[in-house]
């Protein structure tokens, strides 16, 4: 990988286009939720407007070091899985920093942002926060098992660990994505996607009208921001992996926006459709069904 | 209490004894290690709420309260009989999340509490406690003329009668119950207030804290917490 200043500010528009594409998106997604409940739902830019008010509070509180950082770790762990993954493939500019490993990075990026939370949560010492973290992390464990297996398979099919050889070597035509030359690792990766959107019926860690919200219980003001913003960034880094790795990568922004809104939609409409599952279901749910296939993946790559 | 205007305050000189669990007390650990424990020191900050200011630019300030009108976050506290008013609101027939107003679970997360009828003194000790842990600046809305001259528990022994004694008020809903087109009235008519920069509630608060402290304290029979519990 060579490194030119350039990349920088090329870099920072991603960010702000992936930044305001995921707010917007976001709202979008919650709107249609809401017809579905038969409601107009919240103006698409009300993500915006609450932005701006958590970040107009007057007070806030702090308790200590670790709740400080937790939202800092979580906004750096969706900033760093966009920066180390490039974004639209071919162009010069929407390429970022990706270099030859950056697939193993990206793994690792999915996760950091949900120990950054675990760390910051439990120094709240809100008891919903410790439960909410033990659950998430719980879950999110066994739903990032069929997904490490999916991309073990990748790597020994592509034989390679580079997202952008990855990309490219499903460029050609719709029966070139890994969709179609590896259908098992889809499958098994799809169950990860639906298992860490944080959408029914996987929304224990946050379970609304149970645990009030989990993990961000305690936190207000700027620091919620900061994880509305994560909140925004997050679920569309993940769907750019996802869709770089089996669904053929983006050539440009008007694919990638339509691309990248159908596999949201996945999760959203499996969402508004199923109740919630317990954290053992859904944890057996992953070891039941997902991890099979994942296996079944590495055996017939 | 010299300082606590007279006309505003229920005088009771009384103390209360404090619960034994938040009593300051030795502990002996399971690994035989001896430890003291003071629960109110523990567990909440003593520091009394202060007065924030305003934003320096008044146009920042107008920008900020824009967006506090246009975000109201609603502590989901159901106090009395009005709690049934606000379900409406997030249903199909009247929505309310259109006009950027929604319920959080968790005080620290709200900017409006709710006081939705009655409230009895037991339920106000709990009032107090998540009117001061949520964030400023923060708006009070009492429904229904409970909350206004005590309605039709004007002489019962167990709930208070006016609302603004004990926490600040920015706005009444009058009614017995308040229909949920009214909710949405008061609502428009709090965004006004909000968006003309007269919502300072949690700075009242903390101007008049001795007075509102005296207040509540003269109604709580069993004060077995800090003055300020955030």
């Amino acid at each position: 990988m060579t490194f030119e200043w350039i990349q920088v500010p090329y870099a920072l528009a991603t960010l702000f286009i992936i930044l305001n594409y995921g707010l917007l998106m976001t709202a979008v997604v919650r709107k249609l939720a809401a017809r579905v409940g038969g409601r107009p739902g919240i103006p698409v830019w009300q993500n915006y407007i609450d932005l701006v008010k958590n970040f107009a509070l007057r007070s806030k509180i702090n308790h200590g070091v670790m709740y400080y950082l937790g939202p800092v770790f979580r906004l750096s762990g969706g900033i760093g899985l966009i920066l180390f993954v490039p974004t639209i493939y071919g162009s010069s500019w929407a390429q970022n920093f990706s270099f030859a490993g950056d697939l193993v990075l990206a793994l690792y990026f999915i996760f950091f942002g949900t120990l950054g939370m675990a760390l910051g949560a439990g120094e709240s010492g809100h008891p919903h926060s410790a439960i909410g973290v033990s659950r998430g992390l719980a879950q999110v464990t066994t739903a990032e098992l069929p997904m490490a297996l999916a991309v073990y398979s990748l790597a020994i099919q592509y034989q390679t660990l580079s997202i952008t050889e990855i990309v490219a070597a499903q460029q050609g035509g719709l029966f070139n994505w890994t969709l179609f030359t590896n259908p098992l690792a889809v499958v098994a990766a799809m169950f990860a996607f639906v298992g860490t959107m944080m959408r029914s019926p996987f929304d224990v860690v946050l379970a609304p009208q149970e645990i009030p919200i989990g993990p961000p219980t305690e936190y207000h003001s700027a620091y919620l921001a900061l994880m509305q913003t994560n909140r925004a960034i997050f679920p569309i880094a993940k769907t750019i992996i996802y869709m770089n790795l089996f669904f053929g990568g983006a050539a440009n922004w008007a694919e990638f926006a339509i691309k990248v809104f159908l596999l949201y939609m996945i999760p959203a409409v499996i969402g508004v459709v199923h109740p919630r599952f317990r954290v053992e279901q859904s944890i057996r749910f992953f070891l039941k069904w997902g991890l099979p296939v994942g296996i079944l993946a590495i055996l017939t790559v | 209490m010299k300082d606590v205007d007279d006309k505003f305050l229920k005088n009771l000189d009384r103390t209360v004894p404090l619960r034994e669990e938040l009593r300051p007390r030795k502990v002996t650990t399971p690994d035989g290690q001896e430890i003291e424990i003071e629960p109110l020191k523990d567990y909440f900050c003593e520091a009394a709420p202060k007065v924030h200011a305003k934003s320096y630019f008044p146009i920042v300030e107008d920008f900020y309260n824009w967006a506090r009108a246009n975000s109201l976050w609603i502590l989901g506290f159901g106090t009395g009989c009005g709690a049934i008013e606000m379900r409406p609101l997030m249903t199909p027939r009247f929505d309310a999340y259109r006009y950027g107003i929604q319920w959080r679970p968790t005080p620290r997360q709200s900017n409006l509490l709710m006081i939705s009828g009655y409230l009895s003194v037991k339920t106000l000790k709990r009032a107090i406690r998540a009117y001061e842990q949520m964030q400023g600046p923060k708006y009070v809305v009492g429904l229904g003329s409970c909350t206004i001259n005590g309605g039709m528990y004007w002489d019962s022994y167990n709930t208070i009668k006016r609302l603004d004694q004990y926490l600040p008020v920015d706005l009444y809903i009058a009614g017995c119950m308040p229909r949920p087109e009214a909710l949405l009235a008061g609502f428009m008519e709090l965004k006004k207030l909000i968006k003309a920069g007269k919502c300072e509630g949690a700075n009242k608060y903390a101007e008049n804290f001795a007075t509102y402290k005296a207040n509540q304290k003269s109604v709580i029979k069993d004060w077995d917490m800090p003055d300020y519990n955030w």
